[in-house]
């Protein structure tokens, strides 16, 4: 026996969707084919794992190149500030153009391009997320974290803490402790 | 990039401030969409339905009638619907008893209002961008403060 089957792609495309995004625990909106809304944004967890789940239905996420190189300037951005063995010495815009192998220029004008910000701000606000992180998860001084991060003082970190957050290290540490204090309270 | 536009929703009881506000987003170039509210209670309304899309960015007044900043703060940092929300404070008033309350509480922002238009645009422009760093890159929100 043979049977011939219309198939409708709309409807079947949608119900992969809805199955996958329920999977997952996602809300969502499908706004027309192709196009879908989500109410709230993906962790980078969540988004690689909608994309695994997507893959096995033939179903790609469009990502566009510049974004991906741009994704990998990123990468290298990030192991420079925190990986300590990456070599301290070389220069950023040599360290990249080498690694990815485009001129800085290129690199550096697709990044703003991207990113509206540049390469130097996205360094210093990785720098400053790490001080942050060292200043409220371990006993290090600032001038002790100031030294990590390769900065020639602590008053140059502590100026430019102050520049990114307007706010002053000590201030931030006094809130964020405070926030604990409260969220402890609360599951007592 | 997972969305190429930031939503943003300013809840102001000024009219003369919402109107500054989508002005001046729509002559920045990062691509935004902005939606407002009148008062604390529209908006909360507004973040409780189910259907409703959530901001990246939240813009609050801090003298609202009916429901003040602070209590929307309060609910929507209890509601773990809207833990994905920046939460900006925009209020004419710059005392550092609001401003380290308010970060107590879970503002990631804190705006004193600009007294002319062209540095409005700049102080937005700058949340935008830092916020947009903040959502691509990653980065840990709970440790997200930032006083313009």
């Amino acid at each position: 026996m043979k049977l011939f089957l219309k198939f409708d792609f709309n409807t079947i495309s949608k119900k992969i969707l809805e199955s996958k995004f329920n999977e997952l625990n996602l809300e969502y909106k499908i706004v027309g084919f192709g196009e879908v809304e989500l109410l709230k944004n993906l962790t980078s967890e969540e988004y690689d794992a909608l994309k695994d789940s997507f893959n096995d239905y033939g179903i790609k996420i469009v990502e566009n190149e510049k974004s991906i190189l741009v994704q990998k300037i990123k990468d290298a951005l990030i192991d420079m500030v925190f990986n300590e063995d990456t070599n301290v010495n070389v220069k950023s815009s040599v360290y990249l153009s080498e690694k990815l192998g485009h001129s800085y220029g290129y690199l550096s004008n697709l990044f703003s391009e991207v990113t509206y910000s540049s390469i130097e701000n996205f360094m210093i606000i990785q720098k400053i997320e790490y001080s942050k992180q060292l200043l409220l998860n371990t006993d290090l001084t600032l001038t002790e974290i100031a030294f990590k991060l390769n900065y020639s003082s602590v008053a140059h970190l502590s100026t430019q803490f102050k520049n990114t957050t307007g706010i002053t290290p000590s201030a931030f540490q006094r809130i964020i402790f405070k926030r604990r204090d409260i969220a402890q309270q609360k599951t007592k | 990039m997972q969305n190429e536009y930031i939503y943003l929703i300013l809840a102001d009881d000024d009219k003369d401030d919402r109107l500054f506000f989508t002005d001046a987003f729509s002559e920045l170039k990062i691509n935004t969409k902005v939606n407002t509210f009148n008062d604390g209670v529209e908006l909360m309304n507004y973040l409780n339905k189910e259907d409703s899309l959530m901001p990246n960015v939240l813009f609050l007044d801090l003298n609202m009638p009916k429901k003040t900043g602070i209590e929307c703060l309060i609910e929507i940092k209890a509601n773990t619907k809207m833990s994905g929300i920046a939460i900006v404070i925009y209020s004419t008033s710059a005392s550092e008893e609001d401003i380290e309350k308010t970060f107590v509480l879970g503002a990631n922002i804190y705006i004193k209002k600009p007294d002319s238009f062209k540095k409005l645009k700049k102080v937005l422009s700058e949340v935008v961008s830092i916020n947009w760093q903040y959502h691509t890159n990653s980065l840990n929100k709970d440790n997200f403060l930032l006083r313009l």
